[in-house]
C-alpha cells in the first residue's frame, strides 16, 4: 500500500467492514482528539473499546477501559492507535500477538511508523497511517463537508440526513472531487525528514 | 466508485453540492436562518466543543456557505475553506492566526491599493507590522526576513497592473524563514493559476471579483493548503498551542491538514464577525459553475484590447503580462498559459489629463472601482484606489498619475475596441 495517499475505495472499505474498534491511548479528557474520535465512532455504531492501562477501573462512554491489547480477551477487527509516531512499533508487536490478528491497524493523524506497518502488512493486516477514522468516516459520508472541508468526492445523489447515533452510508456512488497533492506531498516530505 | 479525477469545469459546477439531503433540492438552497436547532443537550456540547460535526449559528458556518468553501477548496487543490464577508475580511482572518503584536509579515509591493492602505494602517493599530519588498527582486524578500516574521503575503497576478509574480521563488523564501506563504489569487482565479501547486501554504480571494463574477456580492475566502506544519518552532500559539476558548483544544493535533481553516473558523470568524450571508454565498456558488467560460472570454477579450491600445498612437504604453513584449510575459506563460487576467494598465501620451478624458467619453466601459465583472470597467488608479498613497508609492505599485486601469468583461471585443477607439479618437 502508497501510505502517502489512500484511494477512497480503500479507506472506504475499512470503514465499512469493520465493526468492533480497540483504541490504543483512549483518553478520559473530553478535549483530547482521541475523546472525541472515540464518542464519535462510538456514535456512529461502532464497538468501541477503550485501552489505557492509567485507567483501569473506570469507564469512557460506558465502556471499560482495559489495560492492554493482551488484556482483551476477545477479537477485534481493527486497533486505532493514538500514540507518536516513536511509540507505534511496540503497540505492533502486542497486536501481531493477538490470536485472531485484527484485521486492521489505523494509526492517527500525525503517526507514521513505515517499518511497523511493513511488519503488520506482511501477515496480512491492513494498514492506515497519519489519518483519523472520524474525519475520513465524516468526509467518505459528506458530513465533513459542513465545515468546509474538501471531502474529494463528488455526488449527485442526495446527501444522507446526518443525525445522532445513525449509521451513515459511506456507499453512494461517488466520483473522486479535487485533489489535495500539495498536502500529501508535505506529510510525506516530513515522514521521510524524521 | 472510481477514483478518477475530474476536471476544473466539472468541479466548478459539482464541488460541494449534492441534492438537498431532505428536499432533493438540486440547486443549492439558500439557507437563510441565522440558527440551527440542537438534537438534544449532548449534541449542542459535542458541537460548541468542537466534537461534532454541524450547525450552531451561522457566524460559524452555514450550509449554504459550506458548499461554497468546498467548491472553492476542490478548484484550489486545498484540504478546507472558509468564506468570509469580503477579502479584506479573509486577510485579517488569516493574518489574526499568524500574527501575534509586535510581530511581522513581509508583502509584496506590488498589491491592490487597498490591502495596501489596510496593512499600513489597520494592521498597525494591531500591533502587526508589514515590511514591504520588490516582488521583481526576490532576493528583497530574503532580506526582510528577521525572527519575527510570521508570513508572506503576495498576489498572483498583481492589482492593478496585471504583473505576474513569481510564486515558486518567493515560496522558497517562505520555506527557508519557516513562515507560510499567503497568496491573494482574485485576479487569477484558480481557473488560470492554482497557487498552491506552486507552493502557497494558504490562499486567499476577494469572491466579489472573478470568482463571484457579476458585480453583485462580496465576499471572501480563506484556503488552506494543508502544507504548514504549524507546530514545529512553537511559532504559531493559535494552532499548536492548548486553545482556553475551547477548554484546551490543540488544533493541528485535533483537525491535522485543515487545522489552518478550521483556526479561522473557531478563533477567527467567531470572535471577529465578519460572516458572509448566506445570500451572497448562494449568488458566488452560481458566478462559479461559468468561472472557466467566463474567465477564458475576459482573457482572450483583454488580449485584444491591450493588442489595440499597443498600437494606438495615443498610447504610450500597456502593461499586460499576455503580450509578448511584455516584462511579465516569460512569467505568464510559465504561471497562466491558459490567459494573462484581464486586470490591466496602460498610460496616456497625454497625461493624467487625458486619462481623466477618457473615462468619461467612453460609453460601455463602466467608471467604478471594481474589477472582475461581467462588465467591461475602467478607474484611474491615481485619483480613487490608490489615492491614498503618496506619489512615489504609487508609482512603485504600478499607479502612475499617467496610468488607466481596465478590468475586460466578457462583452464581444469588436464593440470594447470601437468604445476605446472612439474615447481615445479626438
Ligand atoms: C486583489 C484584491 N484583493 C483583495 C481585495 C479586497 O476585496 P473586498 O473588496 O472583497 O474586500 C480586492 C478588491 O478590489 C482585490 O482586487
Amino acid at each position: 500500500m502508497n501510505h502517502d495517499a489512500y484511494p477512497d475505495n480503500y479507506i472506504r472499505g475499512i470503514l465499512n467492514s469493520v465493526k468492533s474498534i480497540a483504541m490504543v491511548g483512549a483518553s478520559p479528557v473530553n478535549v483530547r482528539p482521541s475523546y472525541f474520535a472515540f464518542k464519535y465512532l462510538a456514535q456512529r455504531g461502532y464497538d468501541m473499546i477503550p485501552i489505557n492501562p492509567g485507567h483501569v477501573g473506570k469507564e469512557l462512554l460506558g465502556k471499560p477501559f482495559v489495560a492492554s491489547l493482551s488484556d482483551l480477551g476477545r477479537p477485534v477487527d481493527m486497533i486505532d492507535i493514538f500514540r507518536n509516531s516513536s511509540h507505534i512499533m511496540p503497540v505492533i508487536e502486542e497486536a501481531l500477538t493477538l490470536d485472531p490478528l485484527p484485521k486492521v491497524i489505523w494509526m492517527q493523524l500525525g503517526a507514521r511508523d513505515d517499518a511497523a506497518a511493513a511488519k503488520a502488512e506482511s501477515v496480512g493486516i491492513k494498514v492506515v497511517m497519519n489519518r483519523c477514522p472520524k474525519i475520513e468516516y465524516g468526509r467518505l459520508s459528506s458530513e465533513i463537508s459542513w465545515m468546509g472541508v474538501n471531502s474529494r468526492t463528488l455526488s449527485s445523489k442526495r446527501a444522507p440526513v446526518p443525525t445522532q447515533g445513525m449509521r451513515l452510508s459511506l456507499n453512494r456512488t461517488s466520483v473522486g472531487g479535487g485533489d489535495t497533492a500539495a498536502s500529501d506531498r508535505a506529510a510525506k516530505n516530513k515522514s521521510e525528514q524524521s | 466508485m472510481s477514483d478518477r479525477l475530474p476536471g476544473f469545469s466539472t468541479l466548478a459546477v459539482h464541488a460541494g453540492a449534492q441534492p438537498d439531503p431532505t428536499t432533493g433540492a438540486r440547486a443549492t438552497p439558500i439557507y437563510q436562518t441565522t440558527s440551527f436547532v440542537f438534537n438534544d443537550a449532548d449534541h449542542a456540547a459535542s458541537l460548541f466543543g468542537l466534537q461534532a460535526f454541524g450547525n450552531i449559528y451561522t457566524r460559524i458556518g452555514n450550509p449554504t456557505n459550506a458548499v461554497l468553501e468546498e467548491r472553492v477548496a476542490a478548484l484550489e487543490g486545498g484540504t478546507a475553506a472558509l468564506a468570509v464577508a469580503s477579502g479584506h475580511a479573509a486577510q485579517v482572518v488569516v493574518l489574526q492566526q499568524l500574527l501575534q503584536p509586535g510581530d511581522e509579515f513581509i508583502a509584496a509591493r506590488k498589491l491592490y491599493g487597498g490591502s495596501i492602505n489596510q496593512f499600513t494602517h489597520a494592521f498597525k493599530s494591531f500591533g502587526w507590522n508589514v515590511v514591504w519588498a520588490d516582488p521583481d527582486d526576490i532576493a528583497s524578500f530574503e532580506r526582510a526576513v528577521t525572527p519575527r516574521t510570521k508570513a508572506i503575503f503576495i498576489e498572483s497576478i498583481a492589482n492593478p497592473a496585471g504583473s505576474i509574480t513569481d510564486i515558486e521563488a518567493i515560496s522558497t523564501v517562505a520555506r527557508k524563514a519557516g513562515v507560510p506563504l499567503i497568496v491573494d489569487n482574485t485576479l487569477a482565479s484558480p481557473y488560470l493559476i492554482r497557487p498552491i501547486d506552486h507552493g502557497a501554504d494558504i490562499v486567499v480571494h476577494s469572491l466579489t471579483k472573478f470568482l463571484g463574477g457579476h458585480g453583485n456580492s462580496l465576499g471572501g475566502i480563506i484556503v488552506d493548503a494543508g502544507t504548514f506544519d504549524w507546530s514545529a518552532g512553537g511559532k504559531y500559539p493559535m494552532l499548536s498551542e492548548p486553545r482556553p476558548e475551547y477548554h484546551g483544544i490543540r488544533l493541528q493535533e485535533t483537525f491535522g491538514n485543515f487545522a489552518f481553516a478550521i483556526a479561522c473558523r473557531v478563533l477567527g470568524l467567531r470572535d471577529l464577525g465578519p460572516a458572509l450571508s448566506p445570500f451572497n454565498a448562494f449568488m458566488i456558488l452560481t458566478g462559479i459553475e461559468t468561472l472557466p467560460l467566463r474567465m477564458q472570454k475576459h482573457c482572450d477579450n483583454a488580449k485584444a484590447v491591450a493588442e489595440f491600445l499597443a498600437g494606438h498612437p495615443a498610447v504610450a504604453s500597456v502593461s499586460y503580462a499576455g503580450l509578448p513584449s511584455d516584462k511579465y510575459n516569460q512569467l505568464a506563460r510559465k504561471y497562466a498559459p491558459k490567459g494573462a487576467g484581464a486586470v490591466f494598465t496602460f498610460s496616456l501620451k497625454g497625461g493624467y489629463d487625458a486619462g481623466v478624458n477618457l473615462v468619461s467619453k467612453l460609453q460601455l466601459f463602466s467608471h467604478l472601482a471594481n474589477v472582475g465583472d461581467t462588465r467591461s470597467l475602467v478607474i484611474h488608479p491615481a485619483s480613487t484606489t490608490h489615492s491614498q498613497l503618496d506619489d512615489a508609492a504609487k508609482v512603485k505599485s504600478g499607479a502612475g498619475p499617467d496610468v488607466v486601469r481596465l478590468s475586460v468583461g466578457i462583452e464581444d471585443k469588436e464593440d470594447l475596441i470601437a468604445d476605446l477607439e472612439q474615447a481615445l479618437g479626438a
